[in-house]
């Protein structure tokens, strides 16, 4: 017998969650010294009332939608992948190297061909952790982490010694070629007279972020490796039992996370910097935890989740432009909501979970 | 002796949520009887002794002891009213010696030293008085279920227990260690002690109890005499309706060998060798019984079987060998080979508690074709399939959407048994059919398991229940400290016998 509906479940917890951290962040600000309401009218004023503040929200949602699923589909498997970071930063050495070692006749065939890049870049990062819990034992949390440290020094040394090119200053590749440039949201709905998201980052990327949560969608519920990566996460004794191999579907689920994760820099760095830079994940790869927990592990929950992320980093940023509070309360927001909706879930759903029951039986 | 009775209850209520566990409960218990508790999983047994217990507050009810009202709002408050409880799953500090762990949480002060000297001192007195045998100095861990369990016992005594509630004390002992256990009660009986045994087990209730109460649905059905009942009206008041004790069949017709186990070895990952060579084969239309206490092998039998645990030896099906250790040892092979295997924990491995019913259908059987449609699994198909399943083996409710978990015991297992059994195998391994399992189910799963054994396939069953095993088994061995002490046919032989070869006491010789 179910305590709460399902709907409740889906809905009602992360919302009241959501809104118990945008009480604690209003408190914060207040500390602050500025207006909460003030602020938040100035985040949904840079954010959604005008749309090039839709086109960066959306270009910040492509980046969470790749994180946020790579984690969802390591949780499935009980794994808990910290390391899309870095995982994303190698994928942006494969989008990288595809795009300029590989004479593209036309974008949309380099998009398939970056992303493959990207793919199989972030999942070999992915895959050795991954071998490392199945078959040693070694805390996945722990490895993954400290893969990160890793794939950030390895991205540094290949900018700086390897593909800089001659005479540059700065630690980064040079532009891809013209044929590997993506369509901004600009190229594709902007008319004469509408100049739709002008100056703004969103790009064909973002369908293909929609297409990933369809494809984990179905490859979770729908598939068979779907319904082993599931059953070993909720139960290894009972796998075993099932004849599920534990080393494949730990290794499998990895690789599946980890080129998701990596898939995010066909956004970042095919589509918006078209050059290889330094840290070009900008922290996305920790926010897919905040998306993916937020979000249920489900594709839509995280569609929506991420949707939230890119309006609070946008809105941030433009609290960071016009007030006197630092973009950084924008992460004490993420961790509030992280806190909410992760560690505190069930401070929320348990007097919900009564409610409901004093109203079903008063009915 | 006062007329007051040691214990009463009046009008105990007590819900979880929409569920009534106990519905205007009242029993007293007299002292110096012992007073059994009889009912389903689910009864509310347990409930009951919890709120006594003070783990749970009754939601309306007054409890009197020796006539006197009192509240129990935790356990120390029980404890201080003279109620002492041996639960079914100890509560014991494995590397702490039996001393160290009777006057755990009854120490006298800061320093360990004169409690330990003092309870020892009680202990003996205890021990000479109850015939309650124990080595004070040895570790929990080192010393067996049996003796344990004395302990709890001890432990309750020490604190000064006239009331001693004992939740399915012989789950887990042998037939020898329950009359032990039984005569310490009779003992305890007669020196004026209150017991309140509760137990799913009519044999035990028949055997020791003054008085019983029946539980069902919450409710108390009736409470009589023992010496003015029997077990077929217990089980009746139990399920509400007549039901059959002995399984209902036919004399095995043997075919081939279908399963041989050669030498079987496994050691595990402590370096304990837990099979020392088994030898046994189980014939087509046969039911083998393997008998023992929970934790003489048998679980790692199954396993090995099953695929999911690396072994060395033999083992054949239909005269073909099975790997043992390669990437062959798996389930997926084992099931491909045509066995089948109901798992002893149906919670753990049987089934995925959160998948649905539908998912759990097909649960070892997910790679099928049969079941894919393209890329993709064919969740229709095994939907309309698991629909059909469920009605034909007449599990409650009949919803293929519902999570597993939120089935009763005996529905799940049903889940599990339709599965394994709709597959049509060669072989079925069975571990432990109707553990936490409701009488009426029983029945049920046993008809299922008999009617598998005349369509001419080859079972072997695992259970820990004597009685299951003599009533349902063609053939019976029994496993002792991983090795098969001997083999009997179930028809030729008895429960003490088999209960001195489950103490260890070799086939020849019992």
């Amino acid at each position: 017998m179910d305590r709460m509906p399902a709907w409740a479940d889906a809905t009602l917890v992360p919302l009241i969650s959501l809104f118990l951290a945008a009480v604690l962040s209003a408190i914060v600000i207040m500390a602050i010294g500025e207006n909460p309401i003030s602020a938040f009218m100035l985040m949904v004023d840079g954010t959604l009332m005008r749309s090039s503040g839709w086109g960066y929200m959306l270009y910040y949602a492509t980046n969470f939608m790749f994180t946020g699923l790579a984690v969802a589909v390591a949780f499935h498997a009980r794994l808990f992948n910290i390391g899309g970071e870095g995982q994303a930063l190698l994928g942006g050495l494969g989008v990288a190297l595809v795009c300029m070692y590989i004479p593209w006749p036309h974008w949309s065939l380099a998009i398939f061909g970056a992303s493959v890049g990207a793919a199989l870049f972030g999942a070999a990062w992915a895959y050795i952790p991954a071998v490392l819990q199945a078959k040693r034992g070694s805390h996945i949390v722990i490895t993954t982490i400290m893969f990160n440290f890793i794939a950030a020094a390895v991205l540094n040394y290949v900018l700086v010694n390897v593909l800089r090119p001659k005479g540059a200053q700065e630690p980064a590749t040079g532009f891809f070629p013209d044929a590997t440039a993506l369509p901004s949201f600009f190229d594709m709905f902007a008319t004469e007279g509408s100049r739709l998201f002008r100056n703004s980052p969103a790009n064909v990327t973002f369908f293909l972020a929609l297409a990933a949560c369809v494809a984990v969608w179905l490859l979770i519920w729908h598939t068979r490796l779907g319904y082993q990566i599931r059953a070993f996460g909720e139960r290894e004794s009972a796998a075993k039992y099932a004849g599920i191999n534990p080393v494949r579907i730990t290794v499998i689920a990895m690789l599946i996370s980890g080129g998701l994760a990596g898939m995010m820099a066909v956004n970042t760095t095919m589509g918006e910097a078209e050059r290889l830079i330094l840290n070009a994940t900008e922290g996305a790869g920790f926010i897919g935890i905040a998306v993916a927990l937020m979000g249920r592990s489900h594709p839509f929950g995280i569609f929506l989740a991420a949707l939230l992320f890119g309006f609070l980093y946008q809105g941030g940023a433009e609290l960071a432009l016009w007030t006197n509070i630092p973009r950084e309360l924008i992460v004490v927001i993420q961790a509030l909501v992280i806190l909410f909706t992760g560690a505190l879930d069930n401070m929320v759903r348990m007097p919900l979970e009564r409610l409901f029951l004093i109203l079903r039986r008063t009915s | 002796m006062s007329k007051e009775p040691a214990i009463e209850l009046r009008g105990i209520s007590k819900a979880f949520g929409p569920v009534q566990a106990n519905k205007d409960i009242s029993i007293s218990v007299m002292p110096g009887t012992i007073h059994g508790i009889i009912g389903e999983n689910g009864a509310g047994k347990s409930t009951l002794m919890s709120i006594l217990y003070g783990f749970y507050k009754a939601d309306a009810g007054e409890i009197f002891i020796a006539g006197k009202k009192t509240e129990i709002p935790d356990s120390q408050a029980a404890i201080g009213a003279g109620i002492g409880m041996v639960f079914q799953h100890f509560k014991l500090v494995q590397n702490f010696t039996v001393l160290e762990n009777i006057i755990l949480g009854a120490e006298d002060g800061a320093l360990l030293r004169p409690s330990l000297a003092k309870a020892r001192e009680t202990l003996t007195d205890l021990a000479r008085e109850y015939e309650l045998n124990v080595d004070p100095d040895a570790l929990i861990e080192e010393v067996g279920v049996g003796m344990q369990q004395r302990v709890e016992i001890l432990k309750a005594l020490y604190r000064q227990a006239d009331i001693l509630i004992l939740d399915e004390p012989t789950g887990v002992l042998t037939p020898a260690e329950a009359d032990q256990l039984f005569r310490i009660l009779d003992r305890l009986r007669n020196e004026g002690k209150t017991i309140i045994l509760i137990t799913h087990k009519l044999r035990e209730i028949m055997d020791i109890t003054d008085t019983v109460s029946v539980m069902r649905r919450g409710e108390m059905t009736a409470t009589v005499k023992t010496s003015e009942t029997n077990p077929e009206e217990l089980a009746e008041l139990m399920v509400g309706r007549k039901v059959l004790l002995r399984v209902d069949k036919l004399p095995a017709q043997p075919g081939d060998k279908v399963l041989q186990v050669e030498d079987l070895r496994f050691i595990d990952s402590a370096g304990v060798e837990r099979l020392k060579g088994i030898n046994l084969d189980v014939r087509a239309g046969e039911i083998l019984g393997i008998a023992g206490v929970a934790g003489n092998g048998q679980s790692e039998l199954l396993e090995i079987l099953g695929g999911y645990a690396t072994a060395t030896g033999r083992i054949r099906m239909n005269g073909r060998d099975l790997d043992l250790t390669g990437t062959e040892s798996d389930g997926q092979s084992r099931r491909a080979a045509g066995i089948a295997h109901v798992p002893e924990d149906r919670q753990s491995e049987g089934l995925i508690m959160n998948f649905s019913a539908w998912e759990n259908t097909v649960f070892g059987y997910h790679l099928d074709p049969a079941w894919q449609r393209g890329l993709f699994m064919d969740n229709a198909a095994i939907k309309a399939e698991a629909a059909e399943k469920m009605q034909r083996f007449d599990v409650r409710p009949a919803n293929p959407k519902l999570a597993a978990k939120n089935f009763s015991g005996g529905n799940q297992q049903k889940i599990v048994l339709a599965r394994e059994i709709e597959r049509n195998p060669e072989l079925l391994l069975v571990g432990q059919p109707t553990r936490g399992v409701d009488i009426g189910a029983i029945e049920f799963i046993h008809k299922q398991i008999v009617a598998l054994r005349d369509a001419g396939k080859a079972i072997l069953l695992v259970s820990v229940e004597l009685e299951e095993i003599l009533s349902l088994a063609d053939r019976v061995v029994v496993m002792f400290d991983g090795q098969i002490m001997g083999e009997r046919l179930a028809a030729e032989t008895n429960e003490k016998e088999l209960g001195l070869m489950m103490a260890g006491v070799s086939g020849d010789a019992a």
